[in-house]
């Protein structure tokens, strides 16, 4: 792979950029792989991308039903924060939160890391106490959080209504070091880089049928034929729940489409993300200028990609009611992803009833800011069959034992 | 817009008049129940891409439960009956069977399905 860089520009640019390798290429299979990832969203790539650099496992296919990132990875809000109550929750997105600060030089790919800082609005005394709480927790954790007051709210970010008539902003939990990064970027940078180490990343590419013998898992039956593998993680998010039962078992999820829109692009008006959660939306400017917004989930089960009009209506009700300013604003569209809900709220980095196979899902409307300690983990899992520290706290087996990781209550709303 | 019709008032009732309620048909385990059998019934649902069959309540019309069949990749409803059958009616099982041949309903558990009130 030729690297990116000032010097690489400058040469292309006197030769009309007739000399850039292609980022990843999209080859045919071959029969056999020592690990087969289904899904190349981010956290499939970021998965095979950590197989390859902690474990040298580089025989490696990442297979994907339609284009590379074109699912939650290409549809989220881009929000990365690690300002969780749990202990197991703040361990692994705050890994993964550190992983994004270095990401782009790591990959040699821009992925527009933003480190703005993250402000969740604490609209009701509930919520005061609640995220007190949460960053009394975090600083035992080593994540740097603090509560800031009314005043601060609005030096920070001047386009908030404090004063509003339903939910006045009584203080926020910020986390400085929180911020954005370019979503299509992430899962780009990792698949060049996982090309880089020769691993087959093959799009248009659907499973059809997980090929078992004797409890293991022999392979895979795809729209490309059939694709034997050692080992094989399944990384679909919204589509968790067939691949399971395509592999003979069941899994403690509900896929949900889960909104966001974009408005017109305005000049630049505020420079951090700001999330509404007593009201339920959020929201953050992207380079361009649009205003990114997303709400919360449709509360039945759908695969639609699409989401029912009333939730966007809530949602822009709720940011009109917290940001006055953005009234008027037109939108420019509107999509929708299918997020894999747990019982918990929390994800599943997890072994399954086959052997040889490990599941990575149940990051339900937050994982995007996940996708590098995600992947680092589930990596550390597949390699060794057993999971490391950050894993651990995440198998299925917490369903059945009540050890539940519970950031819906933590949380009080989706996130 | 998903659009259900209540069985028991008979509104046709808009989805921001109805609460949603989840998977149908769950059969419901008490005291003396396996760890597996709980996990099973507070945890594991089909989340099917297809028909799904699920519950909801009427919340902000009749306040009553009912079930409806409808499929979660098209949205099409094939119809919705009492919480107090045990099955999907044959007319839903025969819609439901034409859009998506090779369905069946396959209750997730042998027992008395769960009839709500």
């Amino acid at each position: 792979m030729r690297r990116y860089s000032v010097f690489a520009l400058a040469r292309e640019g006197l030769r009309h950029h007739s000399g850039w390798d292609r980022a990843w290429t999209s080859p045919a299979p071959k029969s056999r792989y020592d690990v087969v990832v289904v899904g190349a969203g981010g956290h499939g790539l970021a998965t095979a991308y950590y197989l390859g650099k902690n474990f040298g496992i580089r025989n490696v296919a990442v297979i994907e039903k339609g284009w590379l990132g074109g699912g939650n990875t290409g549809r989220n809000t881009t929000i990365i924060r690690s300002n969780y109550l749990q202990d197991p929750s703040a361990a692994i997105y705050e890994k993964s939160r550190s992983l994004y600060e270095t990401l782009s030089q790591e990959l040699n790919y821009n992925v527009m890391f933003s480190p703005r800082g993250v402000m969740m609005l604490a609209q009701t005394q509930h919520e005061v106490r609640g995220y007190k709480r949460t960053a009394e927790a975090n600083a035992l954790q080593g994540v740097e959080t603090e509560f800031i007051s009314p005043a601060r709210v609005k030096e920070l970010c001047p386009i908030i209504h404090i004063e509003g008539p339903r939910y006045p902003v009584l203080g926020a939990l910020w986390q400085a070091r929180g911020g954005t990064a370019r979503h299509d970027a992430v899962a780009w940078g990792y698949a060049r880089a996982c090309a880089d180490m020769g691993m087959d990343i093959i799009e248009q590419c659907e499973v059809k049928g997980v090929l078992t013998a004797n409890g293991k898992v022999s392979g895979v039956e795809t729209s490309k034929g059939a694709i034997g593998c050692d080992k094989l993680a399944i990384v679909v998010a919204g589509h968790s729940s067939v691949l399971a039962e395509m592999g003979g078992f069941r899994m403690p999820i509900e896929s949900m489409p889960l909104q966001a829109l974009v408005s017109e692009p305005i000049k630049p008006c505020m420079d951090v993300v700001v999330m509404a959660n007593t009201v339920h939306g959020y929201m953050s400017q992207s380079d361009k200028g649009e205003m990114v917004i997303g709400g919360g989930t449709d509360g039945y089960n759908a695969y639609t990609q699409r989401g029912s009009f009333h939730h966007i209506e809530e949602t822009v009700r709720a940011l009109i009611e917290t940001f006055p300013i953005i009234s008027r604003l037109k939108m420019l569209r509107q999509w929708g992803g299918i997020v894999d809900m747990t019982g918990d709220r929390s994800p599943i980095i997890s072994r399954t009833p086959l052997d040889n196979c490990f599941i990575n899902c149940g990051w339900g409307t937050g994982g995007f800011k996940a996708i590098p300690g995600s992947g680092w983990a589930m990596a550390e899992l597949v390699a060794k069959g057993e999971p490391g520290p950050l894993a651990a706290s995440f198998g299925l087996e917490r369903f059945r034992e009540g050890r539940f990781i519970d950031e819906s209550v933590a949380a009080g709303v989706a996130h | 817009m998903l659009t259900l019709t209540c069985p028991h008032c008979g509104v046709q009732a808009d989805e921001t008049e109805l609460l949603p309620g989840g998977e149908a048909h769950l059969k419901r385990h008490g005291p003396g129940s396996s760890e597996e059998e709980f996990e099973g019934y507070l945890f594991h649902r089909q989340n099917p891409k297809g028909p799904h069959l699920e519950r909801w309540r009427h919340a902000f019309g009749c306040g009553k439960w009912f079930l409806a069949a409808r499929d979660t990749v098209t949205m099409q409803v094939f119809g919705t009956y009492p919480a107090s059958l045990a099955t999907p009616t044959d007319e839903i099982r025969r819609r439901a069977g034409v859009e998506r041949p090779g369905w069946g309903f396959e209750p997730g558990v042998p027992g008395e399905p769960e009839a709500v009130e």
